[in-house]
């Protein structure tokens, strides 16, 4: 192989390979700006409030993705985590309206998430049912709960400045540049990528979802990781309920979250993760997360009318998965 | 050379043969079928009985030699090409259509329609006439298949050969999976459709069974005719020597070892089809070989042991009162490690990287407090790798990128990491080439001289012979015989196993 050629190579699978989405992200930020440079010389694409915004917007998918991709490592999915988004907001809503402690109804609502992930995971691992459907039921079953918890109203409530002011921006001049929602997640996505590449636990969760029976083979405990992996994604999903809360001005609504399982799981996808198991990447899932809020705002920065700007969102998701399959050249 | 329309010969094999990579499977084979015989394919595992069927079926191709059917050249280009002009093949693994009636699966591929609109009462009608032919008139055709015992299935499977009109019937060990009352229901069929004039290829590896349906037979043996001729004139004692006379490849490195103390105490061990009530004593620095036919129920016993099939009575122990058949885990944690037969499906996960899939049983020594030590890791893999000699780019190398002797080694490499004292190991050698197999003889042989027990289930007789100290031979889920290998010879073991009379 030539010098130039194997230059190309290592090109390519570094594009491949765990840089692909953070090489996505750089593109489309390059395409914005470039069209504001052309289209919109009055207002950069790349503003700090831009900035900011984008980063709070990307705080509720990327909690979530982050949990689910733990559950996509582990060779599951979980297609209820809009519900139990919901579900946890409204508990949390509620909790507060009626006068409980703010930082016991934070820990209620974690309980909460934990319990409604718990269930999955019990689902899949006693009642052996496949995930995709036992997650399709408690999609609708997490709805109904968080629809009877709120009466189908919205729920206004009180909250300390802590809890209910997570995803308001800091105060002009701040040195914190984004809301702490933002460095909560960046801060539990950098734990999980450690617990996934250099703990016994993630070795385990990245084996069951690899290759199952290797796993039983080698002794490891293949129901308890699945257990903690989908209780795991739950107590994520509470922590986005509550972001959820701070982000609608303190109020509780359980339609909130519907479709957000479906963007978790691009995120996840488009940062590498294979829906096979055994392969993904909690900071890949965090860029493809980034990528699609970014993707969305620049949209709107650029004035794509909403259907254009979904045909445009699912094309590029798309066009990710075909490259990645082509690339893993398995099954899916 | 007999001309076209020889009276009575259906298929005739001329010299095919057939390799795959380096591997000849298929060396100048030649035989002939004729119309209302049985003719017996007999031979070891690996003998090339397969490839031939699959020659036969269409599904390979030779590389050189020729068929002819009906003194017609036959060169089918695949299975289905195959069945239309009459050679059909019933596998071992069933292929109907669970969801689908008797009927609909009689006639899949080619069903009674008009305008698109399958006529169903048409093919009801059909499909009666043909089981009540077979003497299976009692089978409903609206029963769904997937609600019928294996051997109706199989009925099914052979109606639907003959609706199409099949003139030769290829049956791969019909009966390994059906008890002794429906095998004689199916024997009872195929001499009906012999007497109807077609001709049956069947193998087994029961000798019983062969002779009581088989009119002649032909002894594969490394890929080449051993020999062959009428059932009637050749005994037991002739067959097995065709089968197994191969010299013996001077392959087996042997590391002196001794037995010592009982290890393993298995006491009336029984899972859910085998083993059926084991006892048996495991010693430390033995090497215990399990023989028997495929489905004899060795790979089964070692599951068992593991605790990884369910166990339904009795019990094992470690010496010291430690349970055993509990769970993988509660197992590895005893000492006891299990290298899987299933080396793709089980044994390893092909994309996880060499060192990953080494320290999985073992990952407690690459770890403190939970957390890994990828240094440990790499360290332990790199020295397996070095002992064993795998062939790899480096630790990080997916595993699935190794040859699958190097594959082996990996999962080998795994119980030495787990430092496993009971090892037990299902057809470790499969599938990987002569200088491989003689490296895993030696890391065996030396094992048992540290003191280790080796438990090793093989369907290669020289490696059991030559390996291990005491041989036990399974049949039909039950252990029937142990010696010493120094009291067995290839004959026996075949006879015991097949359960043929002297």
């Amino acid at each position: 192989m030539s010098q130039e050629r194997r230059g190309i190579a290592r090109a390519g699978s570094w594009l491949r390979g765990a840089f692909a989405p953070f090489v996505g992200l750089f593109v489309v930020v390059a395409l914005f700006t470039v069209y504001g440079w052309v289209a919109k010389p009055e207002s950069q694409f790349l503003s700090a409030f831009r900035m900011a915004l984008i980063a709070k917007q990307t705080a509720i998918v990327g909690v979530t993705a982050l949990g689910a991709t733990l559950v996509v490592l582990s060779g599951g999915i979980d297609l209820s985590v809009g519900s139990m988004l919901a579900l946890c907001t409204v508990v949390l809503a509620q909790a507060l309206a009626g006068g409980v402690d703010p930082l016991a109804a934070l820990g209620l609502t974690l309980a909460v998430g934990a319990a409604a992930g718990a269930v999955n995971g019990l689902l899949v691992t006693r009642l052996r049912l496949v995930p995709f459907l036992a997650t399709l039921g408690t999609m609708l079953l997490f709805r109904g709960l968080a629809e009877e918890i709120a009466a189908q109203q919205k729920i206004p409530a009180p909250a300390p400045a802590w809890l209910g002011g997570l995803l308001d921006p800091p105060a002009p001049g701040s040195a914190w540049l984004v809301c702490d929602g933002v460095w909560i997640v960046a801060a539990l996505a950098l734990v999980l990528a450690f617990v996934v590449r250099r703990t016994v636990f993630g070795r385990h969760v990245v084996a069951v979802g690899s290759n199952a029976a290797t796993a039983r083979l080698c002794g490891v405990p293949v129901a308890r990781v699945q257990m903690v992996v989908y209780a795991l994604g739950g107590l994520l999903v509470a922590l986005g309920g509550v972001f959820e809360f701070a982000n609608l001005s303190r109020q509780g609504n359980p339609m909130s979250g519907v479709g957000l399982e479906l963007e978790a799981i691009a995120a996840v996808v488009l940062g590498g993760a294979s829906l096979g198991g055994g392969r993904g990447s909690i900071v890949g899932a965090m860029a493809g997360a980034l990528l699609m809020t970014t993707l969305r705002s620049g949209c709107v920065y650029a004035e794509v009318p909403d259907p254009l700007q979904k045909v445009l969102i699912g094309g590029i998701l798309l066009a990710a998965i075909a490259v990645d399959r082509r690339r893993a050249g398995a099954s899916p | 050379m007999n001309g076209p329309g020889e009276p009575g010969v259906l298929l005739r094999v001329q010299d095919v043969t057939k390799s795959f990579g380096a591997t000849q499977a298929l060396r100048g084979v030649s035989f002939d079928v004729r119309r209302g015989e049985v003719h017996a394919l007999l031979g070891e595992n690996g003998a090339g009985k397969s490839t031939l069927l699959k020659v036969l079926a269409g599904v390979h191709a030779p590389d050189a030699g020729g068929m002819e059917l009906l003194g017609q050249p036959y060169r089918p280009r695949g299975p289905a090409a195959a069945r239309r002009v009459g050679v059909a093949m019933i596998h071992q693994e069933l292929c109907l259509a669970p969801h689908l009636t008797v009927a609909e699966n009689l006639h899949l591929g080619a069903e009674r329609a008009r305008w698109g609109v399958v006529r169903a009462g048409e093919q009801r009608r059909a499909a009666r006439a043909v089981l009540a032919r077979l003497g299976h008139g009692e089978l409903d055709p609206d029963t769904r298949v997937e609600t019928l015992p294996l051997a109706l299935r199989q009925v099914v499977e052979i109606a639907r050969a003959v609706a199409h009109a099949a003139r030769v019937l290829i049956l791969d060990e019909p009966t390994s999976s059906l008890g002794e009352a429906d095998a004689a229901r199916l024997f009872a069929l195929l001499a009906e459709l012999r007497s109807g004039g077609l001709g049956i290829v069947y193998v087994s590896h029961f000798l019983d069974e062969v002779r009581r349906i088989g009119d002649r037979c032909t002894v594969l043996r490394d890929g080449a005719v051993a020999g062959g001729g009428r059932l009637d004139d050749c005994d037991d004692d002739a067959l097995v020597r065709l089968m197994v006379g191969r010299p013996l490849a001077a392959m087996f490195p042997r590391v002196p070892h001794g037995a010592g103390a009982p290890l393993v105490e298995i006491a009336g061990l029984g899972g859910r089809r085998a083993p059926l009530d084991l006892d048996l004593t495991l010693y430390a620095g033995e090497i215990l070989g399990l023989a028997g036919l495929v489905g004899a129920g060795r790979s089964e016993t070692l599951r068992c042991l593991f605790g990884l099939d369910p166990v339904r009575a009795g019990s094992a122990r470690l010496a010291g009162g430690r349970p055993l058949a509990r769970s993988p885990r509660a197992s590895i944690a005893a000492g006891v490690g299990l290298l899987s037969e299933d080396r793709a499906g089980e044994g390893l996960a092909l994309d996880l990287p060499v060192a990953a899939n080494l320290t999985l049983s073992g990952l407690g020594r690459c770890a403190r407090g939970g957390f890994l030590l990828p240094r440990a890791e790499r360290a332990a893999a790199a020295g397996h790798g070095a002992s064993l000699r795998i062939a790899m780019r480096s630790p990080d190398q997916p595993v699935r990128e190794l040859s699958g002797g190097n594959q082996q080694k990996v999962a080998f490499a795994r119980l030495l990491h787990q430092d496993a004292r009971v090892l037990l190991l299902d057809e470790p050698t499969r599938g990987i080439d002569v200088a491989t197999k003689a490296e895993l003889y030696a890391k065996i042989g030396a094992l048992a001289a540290a003191g280790r027990t080796v438990v090793l289930v093989s369907s290669y007789l020289p490696e059991l012979l030559h390996v291990c100290d005491r041989i036990a031979v399974f049949r039909r889920g039950r252990m029937v015989e142990v010696r010493a290998a120094a009291d067995w010879n290839e004959e026996d073991l075949v006879r015991v196993a097949a359960g043929g009379q002297r």
